[in-house]
């Protein structure tokens, strides 16, 4: 039988241990083939957050750090502070970035440190067991906001690419779905483009990925990408928020 | 030799840039402020990195992740911003990689003062951050032993791939004594193939790890961990003895303290009593050797530390019962002083006599 399709050396053979319909799979699959499109995959050194990506050492075929929950900017600045010509990057959901690790991200993108950051955001605590994040939506059911998320009681959802893009440090910043091939296509241009910013030596760049959950959001994985593009995208709209000054001008 | 004039906190940092340190990563507080101070010039001046972190914790990690990479790597804080980077120095232990973190300790609890203390003695020896691990702790009482010890500190670090604490106090950071520099050392330091530096000229992945979600498996990691702890019982304890051979009372102190007590055994001795001194330089490992040594001839013990007693403690378990252990001590940052513990060493004495 002719093999049509293989995965890529940028994965390692280890099958994921994500839930049915999570997006995680797609996003570490466009992840690796941008390091290995770009031939950097053995340069490469990725840092793992805690939460459903935990694991991420296991799937990404590169040298990997395991690092304390919302950390990872952090290690990632060690690393490239020593290792300035290898690629350096973070794996991170809303839970580790957004919640917890709000002083770390800013400051390392105030710093321009000169790594990039794949911030999975599917408006929730996954591994944990379903509970608010701070990118979950006003009225939306979870763990912890039983009764929605109101304003009240837990205020608003973070939008951290617009967050950042007010930060000087940055030199790009994007938000991306997983939600159709097409977006998916324009979710592998922008984690690329993040490598290449790094390649060039530009600074900082952060690509926020929407993505979904499934098992704690109550639905159907068909149903769970209709709600990533229906009450998702709204409130978090697709796009590039900051991009070199040069591309700026042109 | 010439001999230069340091200040203790000073000497931290070219201490470590003299044992190949060449990536700093550390916050603001009092009162090891010098340290970082002296590291922002010294750094770039031999090819290195000083980087003001946004925190104690964002500081640890940035260490863990300089460690990580494969560098000799340090941190300096003083005991709140040192109770802050636990969770990190979990990690760091957890994930065996080599690092030393400087503590000037203060006096606390809580926000406490700025004042020199030695009340974090639990903290540094006994675990501090979360599970089964142990740092190793190395305590200087002069600015030149400050120098030397730094050297040890990142062999030790290397050789155990376990994290190291030197501590002190800001009596210790913040005097200036002349020191023997000596021309600057051509270093090989020892290569380091677990670091995640990249795949290429490989075979094998390396990965940075605390994490093992099987008991089974957590449970063999956590053995090999206490045998790594066991060896560094075995092989690294060190203390100094001062007028121990003929001692009845002996005392033990470290660190600034330490030379107070030598003071208080000299006067001791002077007025008739045969008083001796340990001064542990490890506090972990403790070394024990020379307090069950001492008891062959000691009727009587007296440790004296900045704090409610803590090390106290590890005097006890060293003799089991064996000789009466009395403690003095002063807290607050309150400094004892020699007419202070000779005054407590006599009420000792007189009871026994």
């Amino acid at each position: 039988m002719a093999v049509s399709r293989r995965r890529t050396e940028g994965l390692t053979d280890k099958p994921f241990h994500y839930c049915p319909g999570c997006t995680h799979g797609i996003i570490h699959r466009l992840v690796a083939e941008a390091l290995v499109e770009l031939g950097v995959l053995g340069l490469a050194v990725g840092i793992c957050p805690v939460g459903c990506a935990v694991f991420a050492y296991d799937y990404f075929n590169c040298d990997m750090i395991q690092a304390a929950h919302g950390r990872a900017p952090a290690v990632a600045t060690g690393v490239k502070r020593v290792l300035p010509d290898r690629v350096v990057f973070t794996y991170q959901g809303d839970g580790d970035l957004a919640a917890i690790g709000t002083a770390e991200i800013i400051h390392a993108a105030s710093r321009g440190e000169n790594i990039t950051v794949i911030f999975v955001n599917n408006a929730v605590f996954g591994m944990t067991g379903g509970q608010m994040a701070p990118t979950t939506l006003l009225g939306q059911k979870t763990t912890t906001t039983p009764f929605g998320r109101r304003v009240a009681d837990a205020g608003f959802p973070l939008r951290v690419a617009e967050m950042l893009a007010a930060v000087e440090g940055p030199a790009y910043i994007a938000r991306v779905a997983v939600s159709s091939p097409k977006n998916i296509l324009r979710a592998k241009r922008a984690v690329r483009r993040a490598f290449e910013i790094q390649l060039q030596g530009l600074g900082f760049a952060l690509v926020e990925v929407l993505s979904t959950c499934p098992t704690n959001w109550g639905l159907s994985p068909p149903e769970a990408m209709r709600w990533l593009e229906e009450k998702m995208i709204p409130v978090f709209p697709l796009g590039e928020f900051k991009v070199p000054e040069e591309e700026e001008q042109c | 030799m010439d001999k230069v004039l340091m200040e203790g906190n000073a000497a931290f940092g070219e201490g470590a840039v003299r044992a190949g340190c060449r990536f700093f990563f550390g916050y603001p507080i009092t009162p090891q402020s010098e340290l970082p101070h002296y590291l922002a010039r010294r750094m770039p001046e031999v090819g290195g990195v000083y980087l003001q972190a946004e925190s104690e914790v964002a500081a640890i990690n940035m260490v863990y992740g300089a460690a990580a990479a494969g560098a000799r790597v340090m941190t300096a804080s003083s005991s709140p911003g040192i109770s802050l980077m636990q969770e990190g120095i979990s990690y760091i232990a957890g994930a065996e990689l080599p690092a030393v973190i400087v503590n000037i300790m203060r006096g606390g609890p809580g926000l406490g003062n700025i004042a020199p203390s030695q009340s974090d003695y639990f903290q540094v020896v006994k675990g501090g951050g979360h599970g089964d691990y142990r740092l190793l702790v190395l305590a200087p009482s002069s600015v030149q032993e400050i120098i030397d010890l730094m050297a040890v500190a990142f062999e030790l670090a290397d050789k155990y791939r376990n994290p190291t604490m030197v501590v002190g106090d800001g009596v210790l950071g913040q005097m200036m004594e002349p020191v023997e520099l000596g021309p600057m050392p051509d270093l090989v330091l020892p290569a380091k193939a677990w670091a995640t530096t990249g795949t290429a000229g490989r075979n094998t992945r390396n990965i940075v790890n605390s994490l093992y979600i099987q008991p089974e498996e957590l449970e063999k990691v956590n053995l090999r961990l206490q045998a790594k702890y066991s060896q560094m019982a075995k092989e690294e304890k060190r203390w100094e003895e001062y007028r121990l051979d003929d001692a009845a009372l002996v005392l033990l102190a470290f660190g600034m303290v330490a030379r107070i007590a030598k003071a208080a055994v000299d006067k001791l001795r002077a007025a008739g009593i045969p008083a001796g001194l340990i001064r542990p330089i490890t506090l972990y490992p403790f070394p024990d050797i020379p307090v069950t040594q001492a008891a062959e001839r000691a009727k009587a013990f007296l440790v004296v530390e900045m704090n409610a007693g803590q090390m106290v403690e590890d005097v006890r378990l060293a003799l089991c019962g064996q000789r009466p252990v009395h403690f003095y001590g002063r807290t607050g940052g309150v400094l004892t002083s020699v007419a202070e513990v000779t005054g407590a060493a006599k009420e000792i004495w007189e009871v026994i006599e």
